[in-house]
């Protein structure tokens, strides 16, 4: 059952780093995190990682296994053929701290520009009223863990640092399309804020978010276009434009 | 060092961002006061997100007859009745405002056809009683209580320019010690995980909120987090802790593969109608079904399979019982050979309810065990076994305010306080006890800092924390943490478990005073950047106290009942029921002492019928009716 494995694992900090080359032994059946685990505790007592849960609920453990975006605690050994090198390395969009754990501040910053949910002002307790379907579609984005994933695949902010200041990224697209569906929120105006305050313009719909989210929520057909050609109409239909500056509002409903 | 730390004020510093802390946190900054929220974690990742099933409260949504009383008398039963009897009261009257709250601040429960929130059956309640979200019902508290600090955040930054001036996460800091100045709270004392840095907040009160003590044992359903830092932070202040025998081992948690050993696998399977099997496929937890609810739980398979459609005219099926009966059941199966391969027994769905909508009401199970152990949960059954899941010991408190007996402005809530759940918590009682426990948290520590004011922290107090966090680079001892807490653990597996002995307790005290000896002989490599070696060191040391509270209360309390059970005393016994553990700290040992339990006032005493009360309490209490 045993096999021994062969990783390369990124160590340093955000002056400097690089791959160094780890034997181990696993059992079958275990994952990434496991393995991290016993290099840590028979080999490099300091080396850093994030988990919590290691049952793919909190989010935690985020990082690059042969390059791709993961979750360690849901990644099984047994998906590597016996005689390759796993390569696992700290997400790459945001600023390492040291070894597998970054810097994502940025997150939690972008958090803070979303406007928070507006129940409406005369809504007692225990009287709402809606109907399952009418939360579901809200409810697939609060399935979110915010491992981040997204954030750190989507190109707009991986390649481009620049864009981090006017780019909210797909984690908060989904909380504004959650916002936006959400049968008791008031606030009208959520898809032309995602356009004009968080950037949404940017995204060119390449589904890179979509592939890495462990929760599958679908990012990009259920919440990203929606909004887009929500925003599309308004804008280009000359009837829909009218009312929105005759009427004062922005027409999106 | 003390002239390069990190210092803060604030009226109130709450450890611990899960949802009783975040609970507190609110309430005590919607009282007007600032408010630090210290996590060991990054923010939203806190334990709460595991909760599965839901939030138990009496909203009759599904079933009209129910109430708080009815709520009052499950959680009581669940207990075996050493709960204390105003926290469970309190807990029941509470609950349902508590939901409806959520509800305001954006939470999208599941829906009833009347578009009310919905409610789910689970072990031990009445009637079906847990608003729930699939079976992510814990990740939408947490988030909801997330994005309202974030909401308190947004407002205080339109009124004053900073989103943080009256309430700031600190993520990813470790409490090390609570400060005290003339006997009384006067802050914490930490240190980033990020780099080792220092970290002093001045407060007059605090609130604890760090949940479970799980990665104590071997074998848990608790993220890393759950090691008892609250816990042991309170016995080191001064505080007591009660009745830190009592351990719910849930009885479903994961068996194999071995990397995932533990992990929890919702009692929601089961209020959706899953069925516990042997190897012999027999369903076995008929013949377990203890006297005290024999007329509440059906004792054949046909009765049983009717209450799934009619609920008034049958009993219950066994498979809901209280978690410990299923825990200690399911034990029995295994040692008794009927048992997997790895170790557990059978739990399937697949009979009852169609593909779909299994991965409709329990989705993330389905993923969990697809992903992780190739099992379609849809067309064959899971393999499960008992996992240490909660402490229902901790931190006593005044159930009123959360404040903590004997140390004046430390407040605790959640998990780590103990009393509210007896010797047994029921399912879905852990989530209403932390949203109504940390309300009140917050709300005693608010009243106390604005009749008490500031209690500055003497630079002596700081001198002496800080050395304390130097202390594991210094010592050449050459221990090596990670293999001390593996021995802990083993110890406690083998012999603080699910089934207890004098004899292994003895030892299992002997062998938890030797690791302590040896903790402190232990050396850390690397440095102070993010390094787990070093947290681990003040993990472990919290650990340990916990471990000793816990098999000195475990040795005294000769009975078994609810989560704590005696081969050598295998009975429940009336006369220990009016005993409370009490442990505290006297800066070398735990010590336990016997305290009564506070006696059920006549009007609670009423709403149960007499003869069920006679079960569990001596004849002269019953010949009382009550304490007034």
């Amino acid at each position: 059952m045993a096999r021994t494995l062969k990783l390369r694992i990124w160590r340093g900090t955000d002056k400097d780093g690089g791959l160094q080359d780890v034997t181990v032994e696993a059992n079958s059946g275990e994952v990434v995190l496991d393995i991290i685990h016993r290099v840590q505790a028979t080999q490099m007592g300091d080396l850093a990682v994030r988990w919590n849960c290691k049952a793919g609920k909190c989010g935690s453990c985020s990082m690059e296994i042969n390059g791709k975006p993961r979750l360690a605690c849901m990644t099984q050994i047994s998906a590597y053929p016996e005689d390759e090198v796993i390569t696992i390395t700290p997400l790459r969009a945001f600023p390492v701290i040291k070894d597998l754990v970054t810097d994502v501040s940025f997150n939690y910053k972008k958090a803070l520009e979303v406007r928070a949910y507006e129940p409406p002002s005369d809504l007692a307790p225990g009287e709402a009223r809606m109907q399952q379907v009418d939360v579901e579609r809200s409810q697939e984005f609060r399935k979110c863990i915010e491992c981040f994933l997204c954030q750190n695949t989507c190109h707009v902010i991986r390649d481009h640092e620049e864009n981090k200041k006017s780019f909210a990224g797909p984690r908060f697209f989904i909380r504004l399309a959650e916002l936006d569906m959400h049968p008791l929120d008031t606030l009208r105006n959520r898809k032309q804020s995602a356009q004009k305050e968080h950037g949404l313009g940017m995204c060119n719909i390449t589904k890179c978010c979509t592939e890495v989210c462990p929760e599958h929520i679908r990012i990009t057909d259920n919440a990203i276009i929606p909004m887009k050609e929500r925003v599309v109409d308004v804008k280009y239909d000359p009837l829909r434009w009218l009312g929105s500056v005759i009427r004062k509002r922005d027409g999106i409903l | 060092m003390t002239n390069t730390i990190e210092r803060h004020k604030y009226d109130i510093v709450v450890i611990g961002a899960g949802g009783a802390g975040l609970r507190a946190a609110v309430e005590a900054r919607e009282a007007g006061l600032s408010v630090a929220i210290v996590c060991k974690s990054l923010f939203g990742k806190a334990h709460t997100v595991m909760a599965e099933g839901g939030a138990a409260a009496s909203m009759g949504n599904v079933n009209e007859k129910d109430n708080w009383m009815v709520h009052f008398r499950d959680t009581m039963r669940g207990g075996k009745f050493l709960n204390h009897y105003r926290m469970a009261e309190l807990h029941a009257k509470e609950a349902p405002d508590r939901i409806w709250e959520l509800e305001v601040w954006g939470a999208l429960f599941d829906r009833t056809k009347e578009g009310k929130i919905s409610q789910r059956n689970f072990g031990g309640h009445e009637y079906p009683r847990l608003a729930h979200v699939g079976d992510r019902t814990g990740l939408e508290l947490i988030r909801t209580m997330q994005q309202r600090i974030v909401a308190l955040q947004q407002k205080d930054g339109r009124e004053t320019g900073d989103p943080e001036k009256n309430i700031k996460v600190f993520a990813e800091v470790t409490i090390t010690e609570i400060l005290k100045e003339n006997g009384k709270v006067a802050g914490a004392y930490g240190y980033r995980r990020e780099n080792g840095a220092e970290v002093l907040f001045e407060a007059p009160a605090v609130v604890i909120a760090t949940g479970g003590v799980g990665k104590t044992f071997k074998i848990t359903s608790n993220s890393w987090e759950g090691t008892g830092d609250g816990h042991a932070l309170a016995l080191k202040a001064g505080a007591n802790l009660v009745d830190m025998e009592f351990l719910q081992f849930h009885p479903t948690g994961m068996v194999w593969p071995l990397s995932v050993k533990g992990i929890l696998v919702t009692e929601s399977v089961r209020g959706e109608g899953g069925i516990l099997t042997n190897t012999l496929g027999e369903r076995f937890m008929f013949k377990y079904i203890p006297d005290v609810f024999k007329d509440k739980y059906a004792d054949n398979e046909a009765e049983a399979d009717r209450w799934y459609i009619d609920q008034d005219n049958n009993r219950r099926p066994p498979e809901l019982l209280p978690r410990d009966e299923v825990a200690r059941a399911i034990n029995s199966e295994v040692k008794a050979g009927r048992g997997t391969e790895h170790g557990g027994v059978f739990l399937d769905v697949s009979k009852r309810l169609s593909a779909e909508v299994i991965k409709k009401r329990l989705p993330s199970m389905w993923h969990q065990f697809y992903e992780l152990a190739g099992v379609d949960i849809t067309k064959e059954p899971m393999e499960v076994g008992p996992t240490c899941h909660y402490v229902m010991g901790g931190v006593e408190v005044d159930p009123d305010s959360a404040a903590a007996v004997g140390v004046d402005g430390l407040f605790a809530a959640g998990e780590v306080a103990g009393g509210m759940h007896g010797s047994n918590r029921l399912g879905g009682n852990s989530l209403t006890d932390l949203l109504v426990f940390g309300r009140r948290a917050g709300k005693g520590a608010a009243e106390y800092v604005k009749s008490h004011g500031e209690n500055p922290v003497s630079e002596a107090s700081i001198a002496k924390a800080a050395a304390k966090i130097a202390l594991p680079f210094v010592s050449q001892g050459g221990e090596n943490a990670y293999s001390l807490h593996q021995e802990l653990q083993e110890v406690t597996h083998n012999l603080v478990g699910i089934i207890r002995t004098g004899v292994e307790l003895q030892e299992a005290i002997e062998k938890i005073a030797e690791l302590r000896k040896r903790s402190a002989n232990i050396s850390v490599t690397g440095d102070r950047q993010f390094n787990p070696g070093f947290h681990l060191v003040f993990d472990l040391d919290n650990m340990l106290l916990v471990a000793e509270s816990t098999a000195k209360s475990a040795l005294l309390r000769e009975e078994s009942r609810g989560g704590h059970t005696r081969d050598d005393f295998p009975g429940m016994n009336s006369t220990w029921r009016q005993v409370n553990h009490i442990a505290s700290f006297d800066g070398e040992k735990v010590n336990i002492k016997a305290q009564p339990l506070p006696a059920l006032p006549k009007e609670l005493f009423d709403l149960f019928d007499v003869h069920e009360l006679e079960k569990y309490m001596t004849p002269e209490e019953i010949a009382k009716g009550g304490s007034n």
